[in-house]
């Protein structure tokens, strides 16, 4: 969205009729207090009654922004630069054409683009007119099954042309719930009884916290930090403590996280009590993407469920939230996701200090990866041992890989930590697509960097890829074969970052924006895109901008033949 | 924020590029590099502002950490071992400026101005020519008469986010989209003359490559130099560096004062420029003979017709021998004088001394009396001071602060914008307020209540802390007197029976009134809202009594505070520019402080309390004034009933006016010497918080303009004072002798420290920001309780004028619009005589926004603009009264305060309707 500019003397010479800026509009003002009822005003709760005025009028007025930053008591800008960050709302100003009610997004990341998503959404384009409006956007967390076109907020699995027709022409527009274990079943299987026994006082946190210590359960968002150890710490600061939830899954290539929601919500939940009852944090956020509209009625659902009915009689239940990402990427950056919680711009935070010390809403913060905790009730229950007693290549634990790409069975896998991609392939992965050759593959999502076939043998672990210039971080692997270019991988990898960097320092905002420049043309200048690539890595705030690089030092490490080739 | 240091006394050593250096308390790397002199690179890091590390220019390598750090904002530890020389600190410190520098229009220098500190690190860096493609640019805005916006230079440090949203707190500007189209908005990402900005150009003066500027690329000329001096508006008194090229300020800057740190508003950045006016005056005129009087208002135009240039021999003789022939032909009492409050001390002392012993009696008066004259009268009564007790910038040690009767965002800007920040750390802001003004969105509490009722209200507060025992016993017992009536007084008083008079219900009084007494430091600051009425006098009795009763006096953070509305008023009124008191605020009727003043002057002194402003008027009707001096005030236009003020004006034998322009009063002049603007000449300007503060001459008087206070010396002189004052010092020097609050300030310590705070009785002494800590300077020591009963205004609504009328100021005009509406920025901003009301009044009486509205009142009518305003309580209109046009003025009723003589131009009875059309603006 781009600031119109006027001069001075084309500004209509009229008398103004309020104050300056935009005057609030009555009308717009009693839609906006219809649409939040008796919600609080709170700024934090901005996005959620951002995505009020989306969701009913399928666009924002800069009425209706101008209404509700006065009903918030915020100034417009607040609202606006909120607004304008989350790719899911669209901010309208008077005499521009609102978008259409409904809206196709047609995934062109990595996972797709192999599956030819750029024809897909050319075809759409050239199909819907302007009745519709199709959109390219960021990875869905559906990679398995690409291409995929979201029509509204129904995905449609290996998307074409006639099945995304079909679902507009029949008005399949919501999500569809997957069959998932309720809360009778899980609890026919002996869920809650841990929590309750952690409530009880019948396990003793500490205890619960060496336990998780000896398991070496890793954060499984992507950066490993040993969760017990996190546990301990976040303890250690003075409460009220607060519990940050980041289901933000939007590293192309995942969809691990969204796979056991559809699956065992309640696992989750559980894990996700325990560790609150254990660090005794006071109010629990979960923050959702906003892509998995599916999940969010599973949850929504299932927390009223909890609310309603606790799981446990003798103790209350905390108050959680669940909250609604918008739009970006950025977002599953731990303190971004605080920043996003706050109803701010999903900006990260400089650390120190840190959110364990200083978090959501300047509280202490135990903050985890969703499948994290998912893991949690199996570990007290099994023991430690029986997690670490998994591993491979003197790797220990389990690891979910969300795997895309040119094999047999795409999908979540879990398997031992520390298998090779070439193990992955062959055991889980049912092999190669039938005519295709290995020929790299990213070992974790867009951002982890890419590996040759020759270095197929290395174990997949956190630490184990460092010294390769890549990292495991969420295990979502996407496997190229010959007929791929891991050179056109790395440029929509670059594109997405370009795309999804919040714009708050140079080395990202600018570096991403430059080496995409760089790595179109047809001669890379490599010196300098090595160059500004350890700046990137040196000098950016977040991680974002730190691995932003990976993909495209990958290829000149190890993909040299491409560079010269063309 | 720099307004409230956070200080810890920890000091810490690490190791820099090798060196031990120490780092002390909160420290960042960057800062304890500045400190010893080492120099890293950095953009978005500027002193004052919380720093953000986005640039990251400044990054340096820390010993065992994976990444680099930004400097700006780490704070070292013990034995860290920081290289920002190192190659791969080096190496990111320049790509990162190589970065920058790709995006600035053709690659290069900043076109917009000569200090782009991109530039300037790059060149100390040696970064040039950028090997990266440039981004698509963005084009100019230049639809702000003062601010030029080239996002082309832009390179999104958030400098004027921070100075605009965390410093000023005026939320205008945001961090908009994201990614490469992350840019600076302003509102809804709406052209800057479009949005709401106010222009205080704070973003201007953060933003380091130029991608804000004053407009008009003045920030591209060549400086001749720079004068630090202060502003001429309101009573805050900020420090200001003048940029002077050929004789012409150029561009300012807020400079780090006590009262503003690097803050100004439109006013004072933007405002200069009437000094510059073709209009100006620049030679002495006088009436030509046989062209009568008329109460119409003179047009600029037709100056010729009405006056002739004159020599200034001519001239002062001219006014001199008026004044004298009247005082010798019909007596002392038949004279009278009007001084500044917008003139240095030294002027008004001058001014007052030259009617006191050459005019021979005390007729002197300012307009003070239009302003705080009813604060003022209740504060000596009841503490023995008019002064206030704590500078502005203590809310920042309060707890609660109401502000009352008082609109701070637009009277006194950059004061109301430590009022925010205060807010922002947790200070309560309780706002009591017919109008719910932009303040309002930084209170916890904002009472909404009917005009007229503060009385009621206040009464109401003190039967709560009364009624629950919230009182401060102790200091009661220890430092008031009187307080045995106030159990009776306030027993009619209870919340329940004033709900419904104030229109605020019972608890919301309760809760405040605790809030209010059960703070650890409260404070009250107050303006025209309260003072304006005929029951002025005692809306302060009461805020005064609220104070006493809950000890919330004489301590950081706690105290009254009316807020000074003009630069000078606080020191026009302390040098006894007032009828009733010398300097120093002695009694003219006490025998003691005549023999003083007779002993300093050599001249026997009236004992006669001297008339007020409003009764000149009245005098002058009544045939006792004959002849009157005004000195750079505009009664013409700030006096209640313009009509009858008018009239009066257009009666007198013998009118002098000493201006800088043709203002409305200078047209019933007989003679009219022009004279200098505030930048045009040096002297002492007293603040709010009573800061005395130099004013230094940037530029000189245009043509044959004098400063004024030659003038007044020549007038003197030609009445026989023979007065041999060499300059401002000389003055300073004898009022040091008059007025033992000032004894022990000296000129030299003026020029050096630029703003002094009295009382500062010795020389050397620190001067007391905050004063009755121990007691009131009253003849026995103590506070007194003096009730206050609820009294209504003079003219009440009724059916035939059902609106209440309320005036004021705006933003960018001033007083009566004199020096505002004569620049050519404020003027392009707000250029327009508006009405504010409500939008349903508005509907109601089938008024579009915009379109005109005509007011009328028993006395006058006129017609402006509607504005929509939601603030605006229902039932009223507001004006300010700077437009001649449409003078709010001709409708004011000139009813007065008994006790301090001061109009109430905070209430009378108009009606309203559409249409008609307005008058022609006489410039």
């Amino acid at each position: 969205m781009a600031t119109i500019h006027i001069d001075a003397d084309q500004i209509v010479k009229k008398k103004r009729k309020g104050r300056k800026g935009h005057s609030v509009d009555f009308s717009a003002l009693s839609e906006i207090q219809g649409l939040l009822g008796n919600e609080p005003r709170r700024s934090d709760l901005l996005i959620e009654h951002l995505h009020k005025i989306q969701d009913r009028y399928h666009h924002i007025s800069d009425k209706h922004l101008t209404a509700l930053a006065h009903e918030m008591n915020l100034s417009t800008a607040e609202v606006f630069e909120v607004a304008s960050f989350y790719h899911h709302f669209d901010v309208i100003k008077t005499g521009e054409q609102p978008p259409p009610p409904l809206t196709v997004r047609v995934c062109e990341s990595v996972s797709c683009e192999l599956a030819d998503a750029k024809s897909l959404l050319s075809s759409l384009k050239k199909t819907l007119g302007e009745d519709v409006r199709v959109q390219p956007v960021p990875c869905v967390g559906r990679c398995h099954e690409a291409p995929i076109a979201v029509v509204g907020q129904n995905p449609i699995s290996t998307a074409t042309v006639e099945k995304t027709l079909t679902a507009i022409d029949t008005n399949q527009i919501s999500a569809p719930i997957a069959e998932y274990i309720t809360r009778k079943q899980y609890e026919q299987e002996g869920g809650y009884q841990t929590l309750q026994s952690c409530l009880d006082g019948q396990r003793d946190p500490e205890h619960i916290i060496s336990l998780m210590e000896n398991s070496g359960l890793r954060g499984l968002g992507g950066a490993g930090f040993p969760a017990g150890k996190k546990w301990r710490i976040v303890k250690g600061y003075t409460g009220p403590r607060m519990m940050a939830i980041n289901i933000d899954e939007g590293e192309p290539g995942t969809f691990k996280d969204r796979h056991y929601l559809e699956q065992d919500p309640h696992r989750f939940l559980e894990g996700m009590l325990i560790a609150a009852t254990i660090v005794d944090c006071a109010e629990i956020y979960i923050y959702l993407r906003d892509e998995y509209a599916g999940c969010r009625e599973i949850l929504t659902r299932e927390l009223q469920n909890l609310k309603s009915n606790p799981p446990s009689a003798s103790h209350q239940l905390p108050n959680i939230q669940l909250r609604r990402g918008a739009g970006a990427y950025i977002c599953g950056e731990e303190s971004a996701m605080i920043e996003s919680l706050e109803g701010k711009r999903g900006m990260p935070r400089l650390r120190p200090p840190y959110l364990a010390e200083v978090g959501l809403f300047n509280r202490p913060t135990l903050e985890h990866n969703m499948e994290t905790v998912y893991w949690v009730r199996d570990i007290i229950e099994k023991g430690p041992k029986w997690f670490s007693s998994h591993g491979r290549h003197d790797r220990k634990g389990l690891r979910s890989f969300s795997v895309s790409g040119r094999v047999q069975k795409p999908g979540v896998h879990l398997a031992p930590a520390g298998i090779t991609i070439k193990e992955l392939i062959e055991e889980y992965c049912g092999g190669m697509l039938p005519g295709q050759q290995f020929y790299g593959y990213f070992p974790g999502g867009a951002s982890g960097g890419i590996l040759p076939a020759s270095l197929g043998d290395i174990p997949l672990d956190f630490d184990t890829l460092n010294q390769y210039g890549c990292f495991i971080g969420s295990a979502a692997i996407i496997v190229l074969s010959d007929q791929d270019s891991a050179k056109d991988c790395a440029i929509n990898a670059m594109k997405f970052f370009e795309e999804e960097s919040c714009g708050q320092c140079t080395p990202c905002r600018v570096g991403t924006s430059k080496a995409v420049g760089l790595m179109e043309q047809s001669q890379w200048n490599t010196e300098l895109l090595e160059e500004l690539s350890s700046v990137m890595c040196d000098a950016s705030i977040c991680g974002l901008g730190q691995a932003a690089p990976n993909p495209l030092r990958s290829i000149i490490k190890y993909f040299p033949d491409e560079l010269t080739s063309s | 924020m720099a307004a409230n240091p956070e200080t810890t006394k920890t000091t810490i050593t690490f190791s820099l590029d090798g060196h031990e250096i120490d780092a002390a308390g909160n420290e960042t790397i960057l800062e304890a590099a500045k400190r010893h002199g080492k120099e890293i690179p950095h953009l978005c890091y500027k002193e004052g502002l919380r720093a953000d590390g986005n640039c990251r220019a400044c990054v340096v390598e820390i010993e065992g950490e994976r990444v680099l750090a930004p400097s700006c904002c780490r704070t070292p530890t013990e034995n860290m071992q920081v290289s920002s020389q190192s190659e791969r600190a080096l190496k990111s410190q320049k790509m990162v400026l190589e970065l920058l520098l790709s995006d600035m229009p053709e690659q290069g220098t900043s076109p917009y101005t000569k200090d782009s500190e991109l530039d300037l690190w790059a060149n100390k860096l040696d970064v040039a020519s950028p090997r990266f493609p440039s981004r698509t640019q963005p084009k100019a805005d230049t639809s702000h008469p003062a601010m030029a916006v080239n996002l082309d230079a832009c390179i999104q440090c958030t400098r004027c986010v921070r100075a605009c949203r965390e410093e000023q707190m005026n939320d205008v500007i945001g961090y908009a989209n994201r990614g490469k189209h992350s840019e600076i908005v302003f509102d809804i990402g709406d052209p800057m003359g479009a949005s709401s900005c106010v222009a205080c150009g704070e973003c201007v003066q953060a933003c380091p490559t130029g991608a804000l500027m004053p407009a008009h690329n003045v920030g591209l000329e060549a400086i001749d130099k720079t004068v630090d001096s202060t502003c001429p508006y309101c009573g805050v008194g900020c420090l200001i560096k003048y940029h002077v090229k050929d004789n012409k300020i150029m561009y300012t800057e807020g400079r780090d004062g006590y009262t503003n740190h690097h803050r100004l508003c439109v006013k004072g950045r933007f405002g200069f420029n009437y000094i510059d006016n073709p209009l100006r005056l620049t030679t002495p005129l006088i009436r030509r003979e046989g062209v009568a009087k008329s109460t119409e208002l003179l047009d600029p135009d037709n100056i010729n017709d009405v006056f002739r240039e004159a020599s200034w021999e001519e001239a002062l003789d001219f006014a001199a021998h008026g004044l004298l022939s009247i005082r010798n032909n019909i007596g002392n009492n038949a004279l009278a004088g009007l001084g500044s409050a917008k003139g240095s001390n030294e002027e008004a002392y001058l001014f007052q001394k030259l009617i006191r012993t050459g005019f021979g009696s005390n007729n002197v008066d300012h307009c003070t009396r239009l302003c705080h004259a009813s604060s003022v009268v209740a504060l000596l009564e009841c503490l023995g001071s008019g002064a206030v007790s704590n500078p502005v910038s203590d809310v920042s040690d309060a707890e609660v602060i109401i502000i009352i009767g008082s609109n701070p965002t637009v009277n006194h800007p950059v004061g109301a914008t430590f009022m925010k920040n205060a807010s922002k750390q947790g200070t309560k802001i309780i706002l009591i307020d017919p109008a719910k003004t932009d303040i309002a969105k930084y209170a916890s509490y904002s009472l909404q209540f009917r005009p007229d009722t503060d009385v009621a209200l206040l009464n109401a507060m003190m039967y709560t802390i009364l009624d629950e025992q919230l009182q401060d016993d102790d200091y009661i017992h220890s430092h008031t007197e009187n307080f045995e009536v106030m159990n009776d007084h306030i027993a009619d008083y209870s919340p329940e029976k004033v709900a419904p008079i104030c229109g605020i219900d019972a608890e919301t009084i309760r809760e405040v009134s605790r809030l209010y007494a059960k703070s650890k430091a409260s404070m009250i600051l107050w303006g025209m809202g309260i003072s304006q009425h005929v029951h002025g006098t005692d809306n302060a009795r009461c805020l005064i009594s609220l104070a006493l009763m809950t000890g919330q006096i004489g301590r950081p953070g706690t105290g009254l505070h009316p807020l000074r509305g003009q630069n000078n008023v606080q020191g026009a009124s302390d040098v006894g520019l007032i009828p009733m008191v010398f300097p120093d605020y002695l009694p003219v009727s006490d025998p003691e402080n005549r023999i003083k003043f007779e002993k300093l002057w050599q001249t026997p002194l009236s004992a006669d309390v001297g008339l007020t402003t409003v009764e000149m008027i009245h005098e002058i009707l009544h045939g006792n004034v004959h002849g009157m001096y005004v000195e750079g005030e505009n009664p013409a236009m700030s006096d209640p009933n313009q009509n009858h003020a008018r009239k009066a004006f257009a009666a007198l034998n013998h009118l002098v006016v000493q201006d800088i322009f043709l203002t409305e009063t200078a047209g019933f002049a007989d003679v009219i010497l022009p004279a200098s603007a505030f930048y045009e000449k040096n002297g002492t300007f007293s603040n709010t918080d009573r800061r005395v503060q130099m004013g230094r001459q940037a530029v000189t008087p245009p043509g044959q303009a004098k400063q004024d206070l030659w003038i007044i010396q020549e007038i003197a002189n030609r009445m026989g004072l023979n007065w041999n004052y060499q300059g401002p010092e000389d003055v300073f020097n004898e009022m040091r002798l008059a007025m033992d609050s000032i004894a022990g300030m000296t000129w030299d310590r003026l020029e050096r420290e630029d703003s002094l705070t009295y009382p500062l009785q010795q020389e050397g002494d620190p001067g007391q920001p905050i004063i009755f800590t121990d007691g009131f300077p009253t003849t026995t020591g103590r506070g007194k309780f003096v009730p206050a009963p609820y009294t209504q205004a003079d003219e009440l609504p009724d059916e035939h004028f059902p609106f209440v009328f309320i005036t004021g100021r705006q933003l960018e005009h001033w007083h009566t619009g004199s020096m505002t509406r004569h620049s050519e920025t404020l003027n392009a901003i707000e250029p327009d005589p508006i009405a504010s009301l409500h939008p349903e009044d508005l509907e109601k009486l089938g008024i579009e926004p915009g379109a005109i509205i005509t007011l009328e009142s028993k006395r006058g009518k006129l017609s402006a603009y509607a504005r929509a305003e939601m603030g605006i309580q229902k039932g009223t209109i507001f004006m300010a009264f700077c437009y001649n046009e449409a003078s709010a003025n001709l409708l004011t009723n000139e009813a007065l305060d008994p006790a301090a003589k001061i109009p109430e131009f905070k209430f009378c009875a108009i009606k309203a309707y559409a249409g008609s059309q307005i008058d022609t603006r006489i410039n």
